[in-house]
């Protein structure tokens, strides 16, 4: 049983690499890897926004502030300092972004549910302003263009390869945390914070603690992101970036680990596939995710997995 | 001896209604005992004094000689007190086990590991597993709280202040809402945790046979003052108790 349950695990992850590992060998254009490094990315982004959401109760509307913030402090810093400061501005935005959660969360820990979720988009909204209206500094609406790697990571083969590596790697330390005490404790704290405290543990401790950690995690994918699409963008802060990520986990489920993982690849194939035929792509997104919602409140992961376990049920009822 | 818990004039009003009106409570250790009175009388609020969900207007919490007032409810729990509610506080989505692991976690400060998977906290699930054992509950170990039947929900209540191994276990209507034969079971099962947990029992409860069985003192509350206090043979006897709360039923 546990050999056979480590088996799946390491499976699962092979597979993954597998399938994403194969993207540069067989594809017939980059246009294909760059869609497939947009999709990590947004993997990364999404399962990190819902260890605040689908883990914790906690839903963000301004996790964007984290994907802009780790952007802007790669692209600015190669800017200005030049491409050697590539990788040590993407570790600074994290120091930095990890700082930022940690003085906005004090304050976000203090308001519940609805207020929370206000708080962070103004917090997002904010920084969007600031980095919009700060044009001699930011670039403002033009954002910044011809940001490069250095050394052979502006090779872009390369560069996949080094986005498919650290996200696997946060996806896998991610998974771990939700499914250590410290992932329990928040998983009660969703349910129950009340109970919490007669377990003695702090609710808003641990509301802070995994608010920092999203942070950074998403801080980690807007960095990642500039060496894609080397550039950077005001855009990158705007709500919708919030919005997008709240999209992912509905589709994909947010109550499964994995949901927004799946969540992220269906919902920028389908922004893809029908992008291409019909400028009324988000109209086409928007009733998918109605249908969702309204049909299978799960999510993919979700009303998937209930389907096996009922069709294992049959099985062993019927053999 | 010195009292395990010693109420000393305690107060609390809410707006203009005295809910707790300077109360006195001294509470040996080892004591097993009941806390009666009808609805509103205050029961539920007393409690929440002693835990720390509310801070008394005046008076002290005295817990081992230590005043507890304005402690939060997680020190409070730390320093033995435990608690089960009036209505069932549990993880729903969570197991039976993990709801009671989580509790072992926290009592063994284990809960900021980030690492390591749950299923390799061997030692808590053990733990967890001889609760479920002593609750009656570890064949339903592995479904979730939420599928419970009412009865079961209220003793995983109960399991999960134990994990915390309190000295003082404070119970808030334990058998509401459970049919008579269950809660002629619950009455045998709070008397034999209370013997093998070693505890000091509180309970609130309004099946007047169960408290005059297991209790060795009741207390009555009566619009947030203690009317009476004594072994169940006064309190039985007792004119003031009779015409106020116990009425035709003796
Ligand atoms: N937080 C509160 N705010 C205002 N009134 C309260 C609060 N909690 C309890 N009360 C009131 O205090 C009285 C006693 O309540 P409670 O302690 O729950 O009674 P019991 O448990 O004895 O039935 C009731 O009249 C109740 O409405
Ligand atoms: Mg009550």
């Amino acid at each position: 049983m546990k050999t056979e349950s480590r088996f799946r695990e390491t499976s699962l992850w092979a597979t993954i690499m597998i399938i994403f590992g194969l993207v540069p060998v067989f594809m017939t254009s980059t246009y294909q890897m760059n869609l497939a490094s947009h999709i990590l990315i947004w993997i990364l982004f999404a399962t990190a926004f819902n260890m605040l959401w689908g883990l914790t109760g906690m839903l963000s509307f301004g996790q964007a502030l984290y994907y802009g913030l780790g952007a802007y402090f790669v692209g600015l810093m190669v800017k200005y300092l030049g491409s050697a400061w590539f990788f040590p501005g993407m570790a600074i935005g994290l120091v930095a972004s990890a700082i930022i959660a940690l003085l906005i969360g004090l304050l976000l820990i203090r308001v519940g549910g609805v207020y929370f979720t206000m708080l962070t988009l103004a917090f997002a909204q904010l920084m969007y302003q600031i980095m919009f209206k700060w044009y001699n500094f930011t670039g403002g609406d033009d954002g910044v263009v011809g940001i490069m790697q250095p050394g052979i990571f502006s090779n872009p083969i390369v560069y996949y390869y080094f986005i498919l590596g650290i996200v696997i790697a946060s996806i896998w330390i991610l998974k771990r945390i939700a499914y250590s005490p410290f992932g329990m404790v928040l998983r009660c704290v969703n349910q129950n914070p009340d109970r919490v405290r007669f377990l003695g543990r702090r609710v808003r401790r641990n509301q802070l603690r995994i608010y920092i950690v999203s942070s950074v995690f998403v801080a980690l994918a807007g960095g990642l992101m500039v060496g894609v699409d080397n550039s950077i963008h005001t855009d990158m802060f705007v709500w919708t970036t919030s919005g997008e990520v709240i999209l992912m986990t509905v589709l994909g489920g947010i109550n499964q680990f994995f949901g927004p993982f799946v969540g992220a690849i269906a919902l920028i194939l389908i922004e893809d596939i029908v992008g291409a035929y019909t400028e009324y792509w988000s109209l086409i997104i928007g009733t998918i995710v109605l249908i969702m919602v309204l049909l299978f409140p799960k999510g993919l992961v979700g009303e998937f997995l209930q389907l096996k376990h009922r069709f294992l049920k049959l099985k062993k009822h019927g053999g | 001896m010195n009292p395990l818990l010693k109420l000393e004039s305690v107060c609390k009003a809410f707006g203009g209604l005295k809910v707790t009106n300077n109360v006195n409570i001294s509470v040996m250790p080892g004591e097993i005992s009941a806390i009666i009175g009808p609805n509103g009388a205050g029961k539920t609020t007393l409690f929440n004094q002693i835990t720390g969900n509310l801070l008394p207007d005046t008076g002290k919490v005295l817990f081992k000689g230590k005043d507890l007032v304005g402690q939060t409810p997680q020190k409070i729990v730390f320093s033995g007190i435990g608690r089960a509610f009036q209505i069932s506080s549990l993880f729903p989505d969570e197991s039976v086990l993990d709801n009671i692991k989580v509790a072992c976690l926290s009592r063994m400060n284990k809960t900021k590991k980030f690492w390591r998977p749950m299923l390799k906290f061997k030692q808590a699930t053990e733990q967890a597993y001889a609760i479920l054992e002593s609750l009656g509950l570890e064949s339903q170990a592995q479904r979730f709280a939420f599928e419970l039947a009412h009865g079961d929900q209220k003793l995983l209540d109960i399991g999960i202040a134990l994990a915390l191994k309190p000295e003082l276990l404070l119970l808030d209507e334990p058998t509401a809402g459970m049919s008579p034969e269950e809660r002629k079971v619950t009455q045998n099962l709070i008397k034999k945790l209370w013997k093998e947990f070693d505890l000091t029992l509180i309970f609130i409860e309004h099946d007047m046979d169960m408290v005059f069985d297991i209790a060795q003192i009741v207390r009555v509350l009566q619009q947030g003052t203690l009317l009476a206090e004594g072994s169940p043979e006064e309190i039985q006897n007792n004119k003031e108790v009779i015409t106020a709360y116990l009425g035709e039923e003796l």
